[in-house]
């Protein structure tokens, strides 16, 4: 079970579900790519955790700024990224949103507010909260949002971070995407109190504990802390519960300590099929709308791998562009 | 001989002292499964990622007595704990006189080749090597990183151990049990007369490939793997290029007041050596950009050892005669 459908339109409901499902599309496909070898490097995936991202995006607005981590498809999909240019970047292509330079860990898109993937643990909460200072200074009641893991959540940029944000009454939303571990380490081992969100109290603003797998819980959330930052009110701090089904990483033959019933229970709370499940009791979805979600996005995941084939690859020479701006 | 892996020679050096030595434990943000099964939570610590409180921590262990081992990882995640690496380890022995000793151990990965942009691609060392209160060493077999991971572990000083991600997996022969490489001391990985290649890590195995080649034309390549680069075995390198006259300096790393620069200067510097100097110093390294994702661009950035075949070359073209 998760809450009660929100006050949005049937449509913006669909929309939240047809973006987990493209989150979880995407990814699939991007995993296989990796596996038979057009994706190099590293790709981390976020299947599992789709309801964050979305429900936390579907309360801004499209100049709202967000930072991500190296977790960071579902970031970019939510926030509204082209899925062509984003595939072409995994591919290695010019035409990815990066020239090719910076592959699945660091997509950004400046022109949606998506200010990047970022590859260092905590290394996007200060970047985001200058952001977020740049949308007070602006005064048009733009918010910026922290997207960072509970690994992040033990470094000190999000401690500095919260309490400058806390005390400069910045509009922005930390969220803290709860998966239980941080690469092979689990979260237990290195947070003396479970809840991450409790530590929004040492900063003296709220900090709230959400099932992430819940995408109109978390929804609801950001809604309340967007309206909180509008009003000039100062951060949130939102904490999702929330697991991921991957290994840390793509690669093949990583380790993975994690306990296969603690996995499987997981399993059985997918964030889309929740969700489904959801709409469907609202009399919002039935089989036919959903196939044709599914082959929408389909269609659309094929689109995106064929115009990075198209794409060429980068010239050698193109290597020493971008070092300095202009 | 048995062989290991570069990786696995690391980790043996690492058990091999710990047993020996109480005070010796490990602190990084995963746990080593080989460390962790014969050692435990007691002497392996598994810290959240916080690397400059861990960083620090090991200097506190480290002026209390202990031994500490803190594992960085790959290098990248280390900028985070720069206070403490840079104002603080390098300094404190220094500053207070010399009263406490400071002996650590930090390791950190290093290199580009696979793909993993910028950020998780980075040869930093020459940046540490100008910090003045720091040693630092890069290997580039199995051996050696055993006997120079021991030598550091027994160093009353904080001693980065620089790996190349790109050897992790490299097999090579390993004595048994104990034995140390000193810091400073240069190996002579390969004997030649007319040019020597100072080359660090994986390009030692490219630089002596390029002098397989090279020698099927009647070109003898001396190649020279500094192994540790703070103490640097000036000696070693001068006196191969006294012998030789022509230098070529090959390096993973960009070439901007880095490693290579510091070699081209300490053989330039020398009166006796730059007096027998055939022709100008060679500097085979990275593009000085950040490191790029995509393979062709990566590809293009890197030197490997064709490209340290054409500055052999050119060396060897650009030669003037010199009184003997
Ligand atoms: C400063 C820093 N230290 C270490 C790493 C290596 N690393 C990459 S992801 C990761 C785990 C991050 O865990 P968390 O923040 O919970 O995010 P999750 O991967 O669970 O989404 C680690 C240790 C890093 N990228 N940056």
């Amino acid at each position: 079970m998760i809450s009660l459908s929100p006050n949005l339109p049937p449509e913006r409901q669909r929309a939240m579900l047809q973006q987990m499902l493209t989150i979880r599309r995407f990814e699939e496909r991007a995993s296989d790519d990796y596996g038979a070898g057009k994706i190099h490097g590293v790709v981390h995936c976020y299947i599992g955790e789709e309801a964050v991202a979305v429900g936390v995006c579907t309360a801004l607005t499209r100049t709202d700024r967000i930072i991500s981590t190296h977790r960071g498809h579902g970031h970019c999909i939510a926030k509204g990224a082209d899925l062509n240019r984003m595939m072409a970047e995994l591919y290695g292509r010019q035409a990815g949103y990066c020239k090719g330079k910076g592959g699945s860990m660091h997509i950004a898109d400046f022109d949606i507010g998506m200010l990047g993937a970022n590859g260092i643990v905590a290394g996007g909460i200060p970047i985001v909260t200058g952001a977020g200072l740049a949308a007070q200074m602006e005064g048009k009641g733009g918010v910026a949002v922290s997207f960072f893991g509970d690994g992040a959540s033990n470094a000190g940029p999000f401690h500095e971070c919260l309490n400058i944000a806390a005390t400069m009454k910045l509009p922005m939303i930390y969220v803290c995407e709860n998966n239980l571990w941080a690469a092979q380490t689990s979260a237990a081992q290195t947070h003396a109190e479970i809840d991450v969100a409790g530590r929004a109290a040492g900063y003296g603003i709220p900090g709230v504990v959400v099932d992430g797998n819940d995408v109109f819980a978390v929804y609801q959330a950001a809604n309340t802390a967007v309206a909180r930052a509008r009003a000039g009110e100062g951060p949130t701090l939102i904490e999702c519960k929330t697991y991921r089904w991957r290994a840390h990483t793509e690669r093949k033959g990583q380790p993975d300590p994690r306990d296969k019933a603690e996995v499987e229970a997981w399993l059985q709370r997918d964030p889309i099929a929740l969700l489904e499940r959801q709409l469907r009791q609202q009399g919002e979805l039935d089989d036919a709308v959903l196939r044709a979600m599914e082959s929408e996005i389909a269609g659309a995941i094929e689109a995106a791998v064929a115009f990075s084939e198209a794409s060429p690859v980068p010239l050698p020479e193109q290597a020493t562009d971008d070092v300095f701006a202009a | 001989m048995r062989e290991l892996t570069y990786n696995q020679a690391a980790l043996e050096a690492i058990a091999e002292e710990m047993r020996r030595d109480p005070k010796v434990f490990y602190m990084s943000t995963d746990a080593l499964p080989s460390l962790w099964n014969e050692f435990g939570a007691d002497r392996i610590k598994v810290m959240p990622i916080a690397e400059s409180a861990i960083t620090g921590m090991g200097i506190g262990a480290a002026g209390s007595g202990f031994r500490p081992i803190v594992d960085w990882r790959q290098v990248t995640f280390c900028f985070v704990a720069m206070d403490q690496i840079v104002n603080q380890a390098a300094k404190i022995h220094y500053m207070f006189g010399g009263q406490a000793k400071f002996p650590m151990l930090f390791r950190a990965s290093v290199g580009g080749g696979g793909q993993v942009a910028a950020q998780h691609s980075q040869s930093p060392y020459s940046m540490f090597m100008n910090v003045a209160g720091l040693k630092m060493f890069l290997p580039s077999t199995p051996a050696d990183m055993k006997g120079l991971i021991k030598t550091a572990i027994r160093d009353n000083n904080p001693v980065i151990s620089f790996e190349s991600g790109r050897l992790m997996g490299l097999k090579g022969p390993v004595p048994d049990g104990d034995y140390t490489i000193p810091l400073g001391v240069a190996d002579v990985k390969r004997q030649g007369s007319d040019v020597t290649v100072v080359a660090l890590a994986w390009l030692v195995h490219e630089a002596l490939a390029a002098a397989d080649t090279l020698a099927a034309e009647g070109i003898s390549v001396e190649v020279i793997d500094p192994r540790s680069l703070v103490p640097l075995d000036s000696d070693t390198i001068r006196a191969s290029v006294r012998k030789t006259g022509r230098l070529v300096v090959a390096d993973e790393a960009g070439p901007t007041a880095g490693f290579s620069a510091e070699v081209a200067t300490l053989v330039t510097e020398d009166p006796e050596t730059f007096a027998r100097l055939q022709a100008p110093v060679k500097r085979v390294c990275a593009l000085q950009v950040p490191i790029p994702y995509s393979p062709v661009l990566e590809n293009a950035v890197f030197p490997d050892r064709s490209r340290i075949i054409a500055g052999i070359r050119e060396v060897l073209r650009g030669s003037r005669a010199v009184a003997a």
